[in-house]
């Protein structure tokens, strides 16, 4: 594929495109009108378009195309869209910009708003979040429903978003920038704890896929790969993805983590946290 | 208790989303086939393309036919030959009342070598309902885009020979067009003809 080609989307799906721009003006408009005390320095911002601009490359220029046709190139995609892109947004805290767009929301509108954040509070849940971001790797990755997946238009689409969203949700429960110390942010304990639960059952799988003798995934083989590769080498670099860089995620979270509650141990009085407790729910 | 409304929706979301799943191809009738089930999956036949006469030919042209659709290419040294042997004795299993409603589509993906005249004399060695077709690249890439599979080309040696990748699935398609079943090369021939004859006995609506 040539230069020009190479950018432009593979499959077109202009919800994708208006959701990525969307996002991109929010942002800008956001980072205009805020006020300087609130607003994020260069390196946050462009931490955040280059997770942004990320994912928009994997579903919407010829990675697509190839991640179509190649295992280890779809194992790719979702390493993207599941953890670097979303672990990229997250880590530039994005929050203020959630505030300053939170603030126009008209206090009638708040009530019609309650099921969002009722659903919000069920995935963010410690429990039922890395249950979820380890169960659709699981998912997805379940021959039979991959096969389908990958047959099927509407069924990739819905494979690639609902692992960007909870990409999303995951590693914002994790690198979410509030202190737990005096707000109501889930504890850094508890946080180090999921990235190493949900490494676990994401190296295991990568390991099965690596060592298996037969042909797991053989959607590639029905359906033609982009160019001969051995079907062997293909489903063991998709292996490799799904072992590897994943659980390299979690380490760097934790250290990440690790740092975050170090730097801000003994920062916050215990009785100071404890008073500033009721009044330190800060909503996003 | 939030606790438990939390419980309730995190229930109903998973019921829902199992019940959309198992939703997706239920359209079709309960009948076990040998083949993968693409009922729902995918679009209904739709091609422009050239036969062996270079003439063009789209898919409403064998309309009230089960097509039988493969992706090849001549110089294929393996899948092509063993899967147009192995559908070619399925159809020829068949009685000849619904041998005469299948056709197998071979479409060539290597316009640059398969000429219609070499595709033609290709296909007439696996019998005598096979059409042959070629197209444009861009054609095929339009085709094969549709069917969710592609087809990609090694670097040619000093003599310009080439390995191309290619699917090594059979789309089936219905006498009206629809998608029906993809068919995995470890299929045998009275498997496919199973499939290929309940297919050819339905009636048209």
């Amino acid at each position: 594929m040539n230069g020009v080609k190479a950018l432009l989307p593979y499959d077109f799906s202009p919800l994708t495109i208006a959701s990525y721009a969307l996002v991109l003006a929010l942002y800008g408009v956001a980072l205009l009108r805020m006020p300087d005390s609130e607003r994020p320095g260069p390196g946050r911002i462009v931490t955040f378009v280059v997770g942004v601009m990320l994912c928009y490359a994997v579903m919407q220029t010829a990675f697509d195309y190839y991640s179509q046709y190649m295992f280890f190139v779809h194992r790719g995609q979702h390493l993207i869209l599941h953890h670097l892109g979303p672990f990229l947004i997250a880590l530039s805290n994005p929050l203020p910009v959630m505030r300053f767009w939170g603030r126009k929301i008209p206090r009638s509108a708040l009530p019609w708003l309650a099921p969002v954040r009722l659903s919000y509070r069920v995935l963010q849940h410690p429990v039922v979040a890395p249950v979820l971001f380890v169960g659709l790797v699981y998912f997805w990755l379940s021959p039979s429903i991959h096969f389908d997946a990958m047959l099927s238009r509407q069924l990739y689409w819905v494979m690639n978003w609902s692992m960007l969203l909870d990409g999303l949700l995951f590693w914002w429960l994790i690198l979410d920038p509030r202190s737990p110390y005096i707000t109501n942010a889930l504890g850094y304990g508890k946080r180090m704890l999921l990235l190493a639960l949900v490494a676990v059952p994401q190296m295991l799988l990568g390991a099965w896929i690596v060592f298996s003798r037969d042909m797991v995934y053989d959607v590639y083989e029905v359906c033609g790969r982009a160019w001969p590769l051995a079907p062997e080498t293909d489903q063991l670099l998709g292996g490799l993805l799904t072992w590897i860089p994943p659980a390299m995620m979690s380490v760097l979270g934790i250290l990440i983590i690790l740092r975050r509650a170090m730097y801000e141990d003994g920062r916050y009085p215990k009785q100071a946290a404890a008073l500033a407790q009721p009044s330190g729910h800060m909503n996003t | 208790m939030p606790t438990f409304i939390s419980g309730t929706r995190t229930a109903a979301l998973i019921a829902l989303l199992l019940a959309t799943f198992a939703l997706v191809g239920c359209d079709q009738s309960d009948r076990e086939w040998h083949g993968k089930d693409i009922s729902g999956l995918m679009p209904p036949l739709e091609f422009e393309l050239i036969n062996t006469q270079g003439e063009a030919v789209n898919a409403s042209d064998s309309d009230g036919q089960v097509r039988l659709v493969f992706f090849g290419f001549t110089h294929c040294p393996d899948i092509c030959p063993t899967t147009l042997a192995r559908l070619s004795q399925a159809v020829g299993k068949l009685p000849e009342n619904e041998r005469e409603r299948v056709t197998i589509m071979f479409v060539s993906v290597d316009p640059n070598r398969d000429t219609p005249e070499q595709i033609a004399a290709y296909t007439r060695f696996y019998g005598d309902r096979i059409a042959g077709m070629t197209g444009s690249e861009p054609q095929l890439r339009q085709l094969v885009k549709r069917y969710r599979t592609t087809f990609g080309y090694d670097e040619p040696d000093e003599n310009n020979n080439y390995n191309v990748s290619h699917s090594a699935g059979v789309y089936v398609f219905d006498t009206r067009g629809k998608a029906r079943l993809l068919l995995r090369p470890d299929l045998t021939a009275a498997q496919i003809r199973d499939d290929i004859s309940a297919l050819a006995q339905e009636r048209r609506s």
